[in-house]
């Protein structure tokens, strides 16, 4: 799929229903970055279809992370930064103000480079997402909490030791812990950050196996450093560079025989 | 390799950390001569009765309670009214103002009111407090201490929750909770153990005042627990014992330093092992 078709499938809003099209969850449409002065994303259009992993793939500092935390709106927690355009999610612009952030973010979970638990028990680290929007009694929030881990494939190895620190995980285990908290929320959308930048081969095989897994119920979008996870586990590939959108289309044809020269040189190694 | 090269810089290391060895070892010296004569000065006068009655007329005996009392009902007042400022401006400077001129504005103040002369801030409640009050006062005592309680948490508490990382800050963000609940769930939990030394260090300083308390809660012979009455406090007591001509009282204060000591001692150890196992954990 090329940019011009992106923009009418976009147009044509959540409403779709041409059965042989993918169902378009996020629109985002010339969308524009300011850190300060400095110009990070240049009129940025795409669409990130629900039930695929989208995979954002580029140098550094091609503005792929930063593209990423416009979704949740994450940069807001920052003083300088701002984005310009449109960004819809199922029809609705998500960078409108007076927008209820907390709100947006319990629809689109995020996981981070490094594993952040939360200072707290195993347990607690699920449950208190869940208690927070939701109103459950203890059982209620145990069966959410064991469902969360068994989702974030954890279950198994710390069913027994729930009041643990999470801090005392393996660090592959404590990505996992974090993938099955953000799933705890229940959201629709999971944007992945650099995942496994930090973990051991194992453990990626494992959170890649996961995001597989997690494309039934969810939109996925993946920044990744790591070509072959980004053939792995997407279904659409993005590449960037400078702060542009250089190509958008089905993964496979990215890899192998994409339009753009840039692209090119980029998958095969000869830049980035 | 050019081996006089070596050799000089061999020699150099051995004077350097003789240098090092023996400043050591001088710093060491004092504290312990200071520990060794509160101890030979003040352990023969410690028995129950230094708890159990009041500070004495010259020639007869008696205790400290009065004194030990009014410091304790002081510290905690003063940990009562300066901890929660403390905390709060401190929490505004490093999760809401981060990025705002104001908290450098008040970043600057407060190292200002962080240094400056107790003795200094002890004349300013007097001359606010005490002498529109027409009386020395235990909560003029009080509220000076907390003066200098509040710089002591501003700093700790700014400097523990900018150490809780941003991906923490993030993590929180992207399940949905908002600021006031990551501050309170979140960042307290990881910052506690740093506050919580701070709250101690703030108590240990505070222990040991006497020129702020000279100018506000004064003194008092007589155990009281009133407020609104002049206050006993160990170190106010030190100094007017310690100053006297009579022996009984100087053998009391004396025993009245080595308690002070012991307690600032017990908490600054209680500090640093909480320390550790921040860093342990």
């Amino acid at each position: 799929m090329n940019a011009v078709t992106a923009k009418t499938t976009a147009a044509a809003g959540p409403q779709l229903v041409d059965s042989s099209m993918p169902k378009e969850k996020i629109a985002i449409r010339n969308l524009n970055f300011y850190y300060g002065e400095t110009k990070a994303l240049k009129a940025v259009s795409l669409p990130l279809y629900a039930n695929m992993a989208t995979a954002f793939i580029g140098p550094s500092g091609c503005g792929k992370s930063t593209l990423l935390r416009v979704l949740n709106r994450m940069y807001d927690l920052y003083p300088g930064q701002r984005a310009e355009g449109q960004v819809f999610l199922e029809g609705k612009d998500i960078l409108a103000p007076g927008l209820d952030l907390n709100l947006l973010r319990a629809r689109i979970g995020m996981v981070f480079q490094k594993p952040t638990p939360f200072p707290m028990s195993i347990y607690e680290n699920i449950a208190f997402g869940v208690r927070l929007y939701e109103k459950l009694p203890k059982s209620e929030v145990d069966g959410r909490v064991e469902q969360a881990l068994q989702r974030g494939a954890l279950w198994n190895e710390v069913k027994d030791k729930l009041n643990a620190n999470g801090l005392s995980l393996s660090g592959g285990q404590q990505q996992r812990l974090c993938i099955a908290r953000t799933v705890a929320v229940r959201p629709e959308v999971i944007l992945f950050d650099e995942p496994c930048s930090a973990l051991d081969p194992i453990s990626t095989a494992k959170i890649e196996e996961l995001i597989d897994e997690l494309k039934d119920d969810y939109t996925i979008v993946i920044v990744t450093h790591n070509m072959q996870q980004a053939a792995r586990v997407s279904e659409r590939t993005a590449f960037m560079y400078l702060g542009e959108l250089i190509e958008f289309d089905e993964t496979d044809k990215i890899f192998t025989s994409p339009n753009d020269r840039r692209t090119q040189d980029y998958i095969t190694g000869r830049f980035g | 390799m050019d081996a006089s090269l070596y050799a000089k810089r061999r020699r150099r290391n051995v004077l350097a950390a003789i240098a090092s060895y023996s400043a050591t070892f001088v710093g060491l010296t004092w504290l312990a001569l200071i520990l060794g004569v509160l101890f030979w000065q003040g352990f023969s006068g410690l028995s129950l009765r230094v708890f159990t009655e009041m500070t004495p007329p010259p020639g007869a005996v008696g205790g400290l309670l009065n004194a030990i009392v009014g410091s304790l009902i002081m510290t905690a007042l003063a940990i009562l009214i300066g901890a929660p400022i403390g905390i709060l401006a401190g929490t505004y400077m490093a999760e809401y103002g981060r990025h705002s001129n104001l908290t450098s504005v008040v970043r600057f103040i407060n190292d200002i009111l962080l240094s400056a002369p107790s003795i200094v801030v002890g004349l300013f409640i007097y001359y606010v407090m005490v002498r529109p009050m027409g009386h020395f006062s235990g909560i003029a005592g009080a509220v000076v201490l907390s003066v200098l309680v509040v710089p002591v948490m501003v700093r700790t508490t700014e400097d523990m929750l900018t150490l809780v990382p941003d991906t923490l800050r993030e993590a929180a963000a992207s399940i949905g909770l908002p600021r006031s609940l990551m501050i309170r769930q979140i960042a307290y939990r990881a910052a506690r153990a740093g506050i919580i030394t701070g709250l101690l260090l703030a108590i240990a300083r505070i222990s040991g005042e006497t020129a702020p308390l000279l100018f506000t809660a004064l003194n008092n012979q007589f155990f009281s627990t009133n407020l609104n009455a002049p206050m006993a406090s160990l170190p106010s007591v030190i100094f007017q014992f310690a100053l006297s001509p009579y022996k009984d009282w100087q053998d009391l204060a004396w025993t009245g330093a080595l308690i002070i000591t012991l307690a600032v001692l017990a908490m600054s150890v209680t500090a640093r092992s909480l320390a550790a196992t921040r860093k342990a954990s």
